[in-house]
């Protein structure tokens, strides 16, 4: 057993043992962003935008939303327009229903079918510099605004897949996210204080990865955590725990791009 | 610092293929206190270094050691007559003890710099100031570094 | 693609001290790291950052790999007389990387 497995074990043990911890989920009044959880240098970071290293993400996004490619030569802005309307407001709805694949995309992967489909483009890949730079911008566009993922019928049941495998026991470790996160958020897991698992700021700026990530990445970083196999990037699973995680936020602030240890 | 790997690891790499280039930080020797006091020795040379003058700013707990803020200053009236040349940041235990030099001359107006640095464990960072009449002052601090509770590769 | 992010105030009175804010991609690779199959990562850092202002340094850094990815740097100058602040950035591989601002100082 490797030495953080055994530290990961002892810490959720003594954590279980230490008291009666409310099991279920988190009360709308209780719920706060990671940005809570975090010391005052690293929200200083967050709160700067001239040091904000996740900034650099976006104004690459912004070159990007400009420059014409793909065999139709259309930049974003060339359908679009100024993104401080157009995309005002897209990121708080994401991931969203798709009708021609009848089922919900996250914002990466509906940046990916406007480049294939209306640019004519190819995709640009999962974590990617430039998708990632790309999604910021986007994102950036609805800081402030609340997360605002409604459940409808054609949501539903992938919401459902989601909530299950939020609450579902899984991996070596055989944890749930709910373990961690509705049960044991505010307490100390190895060196780190446990979030609420809520994706306000995402592209986020980890301070781990020391670049711009994903949520997608992020869950895949928890499922190698709890020793589950994680899975592809773009897997429906994966957007259907997105789905789920961004409808638990529903109405908290996006902080996109935000910092995080 | 154990670095295994083990036949999971090596197929979870295969079948990640480039992927985000997966890495493990495997430390190597680690630089000593005494790497860090010859670091400093090629910065001062025979010159005593007092401690005083020199104010570190860091966190005492940092959340992650790949990004920790740093502020270093040096009381001075920054003139043309009195002034601060440079202040020099040391680690005792990072795999090499220098991480920045910082080169002011009158026209600063303030002898003072922030920045974020690296730390691989908990230790103790030093600044080295170095003032226009040729002497040298220093301060410490200490800071504890945790590791990520779940790290991303196995 | 380099990208930085400055921040110089705009407009400066005469012997102002001013804080200059810097800014710039980059993932200050350290040479320590190994990939999972043992490959040593080579080092590619940013080695050394300048600033003039109107052609005259006024503040420069020595960077090492301690330095954290995305190279922040905050430091003061003297706002003497309208005109240009320069910062340039270079480093392993050839790096090479500028950026300017503009102040007026009445």
């Amino acid at each position: 057993m490797s030495g953080s497995v055994a530290r990961l074990l002892t810490a959720l043990a003594l954590a279980l043992l230490a008291g009666t911890a409310p099991a279920g989920e988190i009360p709308t009044a209780e719920r706060r962003s990671g940005y809570d959880f975090m010391s005052r240098e690293t929200r200083t970071m967050q709160d700067d935008d001239t040091a904000n290293p996740g900034m650099l993400g976006v104004l690459d996004g912004g070159a990007l939303w400009a420059r014409k490619t793909g065999a139709a030569g259309r930049a974003c802005a060339d359908c679009h327009g100024d993104e401080r309307a157009s995309m005002k407001g897209v990121a708080a709805r994401y991931p969203a229903f798709d009708t021609t694949l009848k089922r919900p995309v996250n914002l990466e992967q509906r940046i990916n079918l406007c480049r294939t489909e209306r640019q004519r483009a190819p995709a640009l890949a999962y974590e990617s510099r430039e998708l990632l730079a790309l999604t910021a911008y986007v994102a950036r566009q609805s800081r402030g605004l609340p997360i605002d993922i409604a459940a409808d019928t054609r949501t539903q049941p992938f919401l459902d897949n989601g909530r299950a495998a939020f609450y579902r026991r899984q991996g070596q470790l055989n944890l749930a996210c709910s373990q961690c996160h509705d049960d044991n958020w505010g307490k100390r897991l190895a060196g780190n204080t446990i979030p609420q698992a809520h994706p306000t700021g995402y592209p986020v700026y980890r301070l781990e990865w020391q670049s711009l990530g994903s949520l997608q990445r992020r869950l895949r970083n928890c499922l190698v955590g709890i020793r589950a196999e994680p899975y592809e990037y773009g897997a429906p699973e994966l957007v259907e725990l997105e789905l789920f995680l961004m409808w638990r936020a529903r109405g908290m602030a996006i902080e996109t791009p935000g910092v995080r240890p | 610092m154990n670095r295994e790997t083990s036949r999971r690891t090596f197929l979870q790499a295969a079948a990640a293929g480039l992927g985000l280039g997966a890495v493990v930080t495997v430390a190597p020797a680690h630089a000593t206190p005494e790497a860090m006091q010859d670091a400093i020795r090629k910065v001062v040379g025979s010159s005593r270094v007092s401690k005083g003058r020199v104010k570190l700013e860091l966190p005492p707990l940092s959340e992650n050691g790949n990004t920790v803020p740093l502020t270093v200053s040096v009381e001075s009236p920054m003139t043309p007559a009195d002034h601060v040349r440079a202040i020099h940041v040391f680690t005792e235990l990072n795999p090499q003890p220098d991480v920045v030099s910082f080169r002011f001359g009158p026209r600063a107006g303030l002898a003072r710099v922030s920045t974020r640095i690296r730390l691989a464990n908990t230790q103790t960072v030093t600044a080295i100031g170095e003032l226009s009449d040729g002497s040298f002052w220093s301060a410490s601090a200490a800071v504890v570094v945790t590791l990520a509770a779940c790290l991303e590769d196995a | 693609m380099a990208s930085a992010l400055v921040n110089v105030p705009p407009r400066a009175r005469r012997g102002e001290i001013i804080e200059i804010k810097t800014l710039i991609s980059h993932p200050m690779e350290t040479g320590y790291r190994r990939s999972q199959l043992g490959a040593a990562i080579p080092r590619d850092i940013i080695r050394l950052f300048v600033c003039t202002y109107n052609g005259t340094e006024v503040f420069r850094a020595e960077l090492h790999p301690a330095i954290a990815a995305n190279p922040f740097l905050v430091f003061s100058t003297v706002a003497t007389e309208s005109g240009t602040i320069a910062f340039q950035w270079t480093g392993d591989n050839g790096f090479s990387a500028t950026e300017s601002a503009a102040i007026t100082v009445d």
